[in-house]
């Protein structure tokens, strides 16, 4: 097989169109990729959204309440238990949750080794030293994040964006709130599709690299626009809405209904949440 | 205990370099991430009053969407959400070859007023939360109080004393967004670092095992802010006036979009109860006099009050109960704060706004609901 002529010394840095256009097609791609899971036939998958909602937000309270970092370890297992019975590949679910977001947290936990006064562990070069309760705040907070964004992934991977939408009406969130999510998310697709073919058409015209006040305006000018964009597709879609008789009141066809195995894993699931609250805290 | 204390005080020592080290490389990374608090940096009970403190806003914004507004606004919320989700995807290349994201909060702001921009934002900021993963569903609170409510109040704030009565195409709109969107995000990066500083302070385990975010206020404060005031909040300011020149020349009308819809001088909800509102100030200011009073309010007797007051035996059921319940401020003190009487007051502050939130929201929840009003 023929590979393409790549030449590491002479590829151009990449530019700033270039890392937009990456970020908007990972965005894309990984909304896709849910829906994708979320039709799967899994455990997860068959449950009642409203049950899934209210069990995710408890699951992460517990997390979050919890002293106890082996309780936090034993929900991160039920986390990987649940999204190797949905289905989704646990290599996938593992990177998703601790290669692209907890980086932030990783970065921000390292010095918490050195900095925590307590018991010292390991004597490393410099005179730096890693305290015991270092460790485990470190490794509290890391566990913290991470479990509480599995939970957070699983939800989404299992469960169709429109259902989220309609089961948040459990927890008491506006109609009018639930529409304009719904609506948001929808058109998120749109002006990065937009936006997609507004930096796509740019970077097809440019012939040498652009310096940083010409990249500075061209941003701009793409915000504006996106902007004038997106005034001009509201007041549209406002006149579509109304056309087909939108009366100031969104409605919504509520067809979830509570079956047994609902009834039965949510049973089991509240009973794990509340060993795991009262566990975490003594 | 003294080797332990001459390690630390060696560590002490040792941290300056490295620290520098890491806030270069800890700065960088801050500005390529928007300012996203992920679940386990707070506290459950921190996040519960970020909710409280944020709820008014929310109940505010869906008032003016219901109200004051008419059906038009919920596209119009939808696509600005929308557009201030995909903006803060967008790279804005720095001089010095570097690129950093602008949160967008500053811009909704100016074009849709500071109550309908936290509409706008907190609906981005859920779709991240559920879908992305970026920021903690329990944290939501505290980042919608950060970047919902913070940053544009402040922004707008700024923006209109700039440009308040100026025409559309007047340069000191641009000079005033420039400031807005750079105030807005360096005070939002301010009361985030305030919300990871409290913890350590609050939640710990007996030894002294922070459980939480680690920092104390005198890291995460520098941490936070010195980076955003440098990079981001330059970014957040650059992007708006970058905006609002665009919008000078392309759109003016977006400009006058909130002097057109505003119904004028929304004062009404405190000039109506302003009565109520001072008496309740009055009532604050005085409580510092239950301090002079000695003793426990008859009939709130705690379980050890109760033996000290000559009753021989503890009820078993009462014995039992009082360690169900611990409350986020034991006894009104708080025990980071060394004065006792002025953890006493502000306890009493806490109290009543958390209270009046609570009230002020179940009102509304029982008066607000009729479809036909919006």
């Amino acid at each position: 097989m023929a590979k393409f002529p790549r030449s590491s010394k002479h590829t151009p840095r990449s530019g700033f169109v270039e890392k937009t256009l990456v970020d908007i097609n990972n965005t894309l791609e990984q909304s896709l990729f849910a829906e994708q899971n979320a039709r799967k036939q899994g455990l997860l998958q068959g449950l009642d959204p409203r049950l899934k909602i209210v069990a995710l937000l408890l699951l992460v309270l517990a997390v979050n309440l919890s002293h106890n970092i082996l309780i936090i370890l034993v929900l991160y297992f039920l986390a990987l238990w649940l999204a190797f019975f949905s289905k989704i590949s646990l290599v996938f679910f593992i990177k998703r949750v601790w290669l692209l977001i907890p980086f932030f947290t990783g970065i921000v936990a390292l010095p918490a080794l050195f900095i925590t006064p307590g018991s010292i562990l390991v004597h490393l070069p410099l005179g730096l030293v890693i305290t015991n309760t270092g460790v485990m705040t470190a490794a509290f907070l890391l566990l913290r994040v991470g479990t509480s964004v599995s939970f957070a992934v699983l939800l989404i991977l299992t469960t169709p964006w429109n259902s989220v939408l309609k089961a948040l009406g459990v927890l008491r969130v506006p109609a009018v709130i639930i529409l304009i999510l719904g609506m948001t998310y929808r058109y998120v697709h749109l002006l990065l599709h937009i936006t997609n073919d507004m930096f796509l058409s740019r970077k097809s015209r440019l012939l040498r690299r652009m310096n940083g006040s010409e990249e500075r305006h061209l941003v701009a000018a793409t915000s504006g626009t996106l902007l004038n964009k997106s005034l001009q597709v509201s007041s549209e879609v406002f006149l579509a809405m109304q056309s087909r008789g939108f009366r100031n009141y969104p409605r919504t066809m509520d067809t979830f209904k509570m079956r047994w195995r609902d009834w039965l894993s949510g049973g089991v699931v509240f009973i794990t949440i509340g060993l795991a609250i009262w566990l975490g805290r003594l | 205990m003294s080797q332990y204390k001459a390690a630390f005080e060696l560590l002490i020592k040792k941290i300056p370099r490295a620290l520098i080290l890491y806030y270069g490389v800890f700065a960088i990374w801050l500005c390529t991430t928007a300012m996203h608090i992920p679940d386990g940096y707070l506290s459950p009970a921190t996040s519960i009053i970020m909710f409280a403190l944020v709820l008014p806003f929310w109940v505010m914004g869906v008032r003016k969407l219901r109200e004051k507004m008419t059906a038009r606004n919920v596209p119009l919320v939808a696509l600005i959400a929308a557009f201030s989700f995909v903006i803060m995807m967008f790279n804005v290349p720095l001089p010095g070859g570097t690129t950093a994201h602008a949160v967008g909060g500053a811009l909704a702001a100016i074009i849709l007023g500071p109550e309908i921009a936290t509409m706008a934002i907190t609906i981005a900021l859920v779709i991240q939360a559920f879908f992305f993963g970026d920021g903690g569903i329990l944290a939501i609170g505290a980042n919608c109080f950060n970047m919902a409510v913070v940053l544009p109040y402040v922004s707008y704030a700024i923006y209109q004393a700039f440009s308040k009565n100026q025409p559309p195409t007047s340069k000191r709109r641009i000079v005033g967004a420039a400031a807005g969107g750079w105030a807005g995000l360096t005070v939002a990066a301010f009361f985030a670092a305030v919300e990871f500083g409290i913890q350590p302070m609050f939640f710990h385990t007996v030894n002294g095992t922070p459980l939480y975010a680690p920092y104390p206020l005198s890291i995460s404060i520098p941490a936070m802010v010195i980076p955003h005031a440098l990079i981001a909040s330059v970014v957040e300011g650059l992007v708006t006036a970058l905006v609002v020149i665009y919008l000078q020349r392309a759109n003016q009308p977006a400009l006058e979009f909130v002097k057109k819809t505003e119904i004028a001088s929304e004062l009404s909800g405190f000039a109506k109860w302003r009565a109520l509102w001072i008496a309740l100030a009055v009532m604050l200011a005085i409580v510092p006099i239950g301090l002079l009073a000695p003793g426990t309010a008859w009939g709130e007797w705690g379980t050890e009050q109760l033996s000290q007051l000559g009753l021989s035996f503890i009820p078993q059921g009462m014995a039992n109960l009082s360690g169900l319940w611990s409350a986020p401020l034991p006894g009104y003190d708080l025990p980071a704060l060394k004065n006792a009487n002025l953890a006493y007051i502000l306890s009493g502050i806490t109290g009543t706004i958390i209270i009046g939130l609570t009230v002020w929201l179940f009102t509304m929840l029982v008066t607000q609901r009729k479809p036909e009003s919006m």
